[in-house]
């Protein structure tokens, strides 16, 4: 099979990924792409020219080592793949299927040049996938114990991926939670038909094999303080609390019942499982042949809107203020809520919500955006179009405008150190913050950014923490 | 999960749990709350922090039956466990010693309002409870706060007991005597605090609410229990949950609450059905 050459390995199209149908899904929260069979997977893996210096890796934050995992695809050892993945990321189950890859490995790889490129997400799932789906739990070996003790304050991938390294070089761990389920975004953002919570699940179970041990329901600085865990016999703290305050758009009628922060409205769904009520407690705006808007253009936005429609809104629409250019949402959530028939209204921005005599949502007044010149973030400054101004009838409306962060740690932790937008502040090489002892990672640290990168952090985190613990 | 080592009922439909949570018990200050979810299916819903055992490692909560997760709640005896109690949540009351508070509970307003009474005692205040109920049997703790009060005085709507008529009459009545009335602490219905801030309004009196929006995580994360209040908008959750009496704005709290009506209703029929059902089966 190796024999195969350049060209012809050229010639190979992009394999396409198995959907669920486009009308079908629409009703349903199950996952939309189905997955590659191994017929599939070693036939994209073929496309890849094992570039001598494969430039792929540059774009990859934790730098997998993309074109040896590809290789041993193409030879029929997937869980030899699947090894050589971990080596560097270890949660490719949930990466492959969320990692932005257009704008990080694949827009690097050489036969996107020309063509599509290797499709080195779908890849990395397949491998992920099979891995958990043919074998037995595999443990790795661990470090003697040291002896020393580690709190981790968040289970997010930051959180997650310091606590699996860290127990592997022999410190004992412990994850506080501030909600009663594991998994940060994973699990209250991110919906089940994108990324289904099994897989989180078993993310998690594995760590708790290796003997991290997991507290749900501890809000630190609430039920602890950071100083009261420094205290309280742990050796160091991470902190990897996500961006978790949700920002409105601070126009009239915001409070009008109807209005949503994505937040809430997924926490609703995902996390209480609002989309099976009343067999769950928790209710949810009833979107059944309703008009929902969704505010925003990220995959928070593209999250809330494909939610809506399988809730049973009438209509949903992304409104958005650039075009679609700007959209930071994943190509691949775009394409997909187009295909479900969600309508995007671009360069359009809110200007106040309005509501019926009983205080419910009836309708947003919007108004046309043309763009400008360039802003500091490199994108066209959209600006609003003088009397442009139009209403839209909506029911319900989500604000998938962006997160911040929560002040909690800040104002129960004196001497730790943020920066002006509430992030802390840390050391990029170590990411050790003004406090002896703590560290930091993943959003609380960037503002909103990816699931790889806060995996990453997380990773250099441990390798800090580990290196501060042998000091001390 | 969370054990009750004792429950019972102190009103028709309202409860009194005594449950295991040590680390809450050590931490834990007037005015905060708890959420709990009582089982895997089940809503998250805060509910104060009545009173609590350091010693004991155990907190106090009183449940008024309402709807379906509280009179679900309610069903639960001593001996049985609830799967997550998350807490101290929200900021302690604000204490200092004023000279005169006066606390106003409303049905089971009175076990929100009870630890602050206690705090505010111990700040060194004279202190008054006026504690509300529709008839006799729903005025809660007064033993209780007979305890720690200077003055209570028991109020029913119709009489039956204690003064006849609304708590804000017997505020009203009090103020007029002429006492000297510097911090009013009022929990209750929507209805009563609003109506107890316009009694203490005319007269300038210090007044203090703590509202009850619908909530979810209880952490600032969701934004769902957001309130108006002097035109801003906060979180309940992690501002408040009390908040100055004169500033806020009634209407859209008590409008934002019934967002869910139609699907309370629901829910709280199918329990019931459900309850009816299990009660059927049991008997025959
Ligand atoms: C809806 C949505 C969709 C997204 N889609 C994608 C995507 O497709 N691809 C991608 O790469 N990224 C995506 N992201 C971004 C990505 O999920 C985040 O960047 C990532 O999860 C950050 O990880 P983290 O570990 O820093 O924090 P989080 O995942 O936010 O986890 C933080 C955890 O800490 C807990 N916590 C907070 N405060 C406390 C406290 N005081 N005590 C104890 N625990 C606390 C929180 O409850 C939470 O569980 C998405 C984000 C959202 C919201
Ligand atoms: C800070 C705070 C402290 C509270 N303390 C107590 C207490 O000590 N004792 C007590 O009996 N009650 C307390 N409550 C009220 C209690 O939380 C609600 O009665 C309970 O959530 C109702 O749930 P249900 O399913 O039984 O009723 P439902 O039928 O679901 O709702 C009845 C009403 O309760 C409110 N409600 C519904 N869901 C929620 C929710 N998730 N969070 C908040 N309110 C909701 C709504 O206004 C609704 O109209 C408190 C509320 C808050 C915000
Ligand atoms: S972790 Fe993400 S960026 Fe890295 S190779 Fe995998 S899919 Fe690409
Ligand atoms: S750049 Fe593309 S072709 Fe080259 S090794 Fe990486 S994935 Fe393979
Ligand atoms: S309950 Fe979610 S922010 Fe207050």
């Amino acid at each position: 099979m190796n024999e195969i050459s350049k060209k012809d390995r050229m010639k190979i199209p992009r394999q396409p990924m198995p959907e669920q149908d486009k009308l079908e899904r629409r009703t349903n929260f199950s996952e939309v792409n189905l997955g590659f069979t191994e017929e599939l997977a070693k036939m994209e893996a073929l496309r890849c020219l094992q570039c001598p210096k494969p430039i792929c890796i540059e774009g990859c934050p934790v730098e997998v080592k993309i074109s040896e995992f590809i290789k041993l695809v193409s030879e029929g050892d997937f869980l030899g793949a699947a090894q050589k993945i971990k080596e560097d990321n270890l949660l490719p189950a949930i990466c492959g299927r969320v990692c932005p890859q257009e704008e990080q490995c694949e827009v690097k790889c050489v036969v996107g040049k020309k063509g599509e490129p290797v499709a080195i997400g779908r890849l990395e799932r397949f491998v992920a996938d099979f891995e958990r789906e043919h074998t037995e739990l595999r443990l790795p070996e661990l470090k003697p114990k040291t002896g020393k003790r580690v709190a981790i304050v968040g289970s997010g991938p930051a959180g997650l991926s310091c606590a699996g390294d860290l127990i592997q070089m022999g410190h004992e761990v412990t994850v506080f939670e501030a909600l009663h389920e594991l998994g940060g975004v994973l699990i209250y953002g991110i919906p089940e038909f994108r990324l289904p919570k099994e897989i989180v699940k078993a993310e998690i179970n594995s760590l708790r094999a290796l003997g991290v041990e997991f507290v749900t329901n501890a809000v630190i600085g609430f039920t602890d303080t950071v100083d009261e865990l420094l205290a309280n016999d742990y050796d160091a703290v991470f902190i990897a609390v996500g961006a978790g305050l949700p920002y409105f758009l601070n126009i009239e009628g915001e409070n009008l019942n109807g209005v949503y922060s994505s937040n809430e409205f997924l926490t609703r769904v995902n996390l209480m499982k609002a989309y099976r009520f009343p067999e769950f407690d928790t209710p949810v705006f009833n979107c059944k042949d309703k008009n929902v808007a969704v505010f925003g253009g990220g995959n928070t936005a593209m999250d809330a809107v494909r939610t809506s429609k399988r809730l049973g809104a009438k209509n949903a629409y992304i409104i958005y203020r650039r075009s679609d250019v700007e959209m930071p949402a994943r190509k691949e959530e775009i394409h997909h809520a187009k295909e479900e028939g969600i309508e995007f209204i671009l360069l359009a921005n809110p200007k106040r919500f309005i509501g019926d005599e009983n205080g419910w949502l009836k309708g947003v007044e919007l108004v046309r955006m043309e763009l400008g010149e360039p802003d500091a973030s490199g994108r066209r400054k959209p600006i609003p179009i003088e009397g442009s101004e139009y209403i839209l009838d909506i029911d319900m409306a989500v604000i998938a405008i962006g997160n911040g962060s929560n002040p909690i740690i800040q104002n129960t932790t004196p001497d730790l150190q943020f920066n002006k937008w509430g992030n802390i502040s840390v050391n990029e090489e170590t990411m050790e913050t003004s406090k002896k002892g703590v560290f930091a990672g993943g959003d609380i640290v960037t503002g909103g950014a990816t699931v790889i990168l806060a995996m990453g952090a997380g990773r250099k985190a441990a390798k800090a923490i580990n290196e501060y613990l042998s000091r001390s | 999960m969370y054990e009750i080592i004792k429950a019972e009922f102190i009103a028709p439909s309202v409860k009194k749990f005594i449950i295991k949570a040590p680390k809450i018990a050590q931490k834990r200050k007037a005015g905060q709350f708890v959420i709990i979810r009582i089982n895997e299916n089940g809503e998250r819903i805060p509910l104060t922090i009545a009173d609590s055992d350091k010693e004991l490692g155990t907190i106090t909560i009183i449940v008024q039956g309402v709807g379906k997760t509280t009179n679900e709640l309610n069903q639960l005896t001593t001996g049985s466990y609830i799967t997550d109690v998350v807490g101290p949540l929200g900021k302690a009351s604000h204490i200092e010693n004023f000279g005169t508070a006066v606390s106003i509970g409303g049905g089971v307003g009175t076990a929100i309002a009870f630890p602050t009474a206690v705090a505010l005692k111990d700040a060194g205040n004279y202190t008054i409870a006026i504690i509300g109920g529709r008839t006799k049997e729903f005025v809660i703790l007064e033993d209780e706060m007979k305890k720690v009060c200077d003055e209570v005085y028991p109020t029913t709507d119709d009489g039956s007991y204690g003064f006849k008529g609304f708590v804000t009459a017997k505020l009203k009545e009090l103020i007029d005597s002429g006492r000297k009335i510097d911090f009013v602490l009022a929990i209750g219905p929507i209805p009563m605090m609003k109506a107890v801030a316009e009694t203490t309004r005319p007269y300038g009196i210090k007044t203090v609410v703590s509202l009850n929006p619908i909530m979810v995580d209880g952490t600032g994360m969701c934004g769902g229990c957001r309130a108006t209040v002097d035109n801003k908008t906060v979180f309940v959750c992690v501002d408040g949950p009390e908040f100055d009496a004169h500033k806020v704005d009634f209407a859209t709290l008590e409008r934002r609450n019934k967002t869910y009506k139609e699907m309370e209703e629901t829910s709280y029929h199918s329990f019931q059905c459900h309850i009816d059902k299990a009660f059927e089966e049991a008997r025959t």
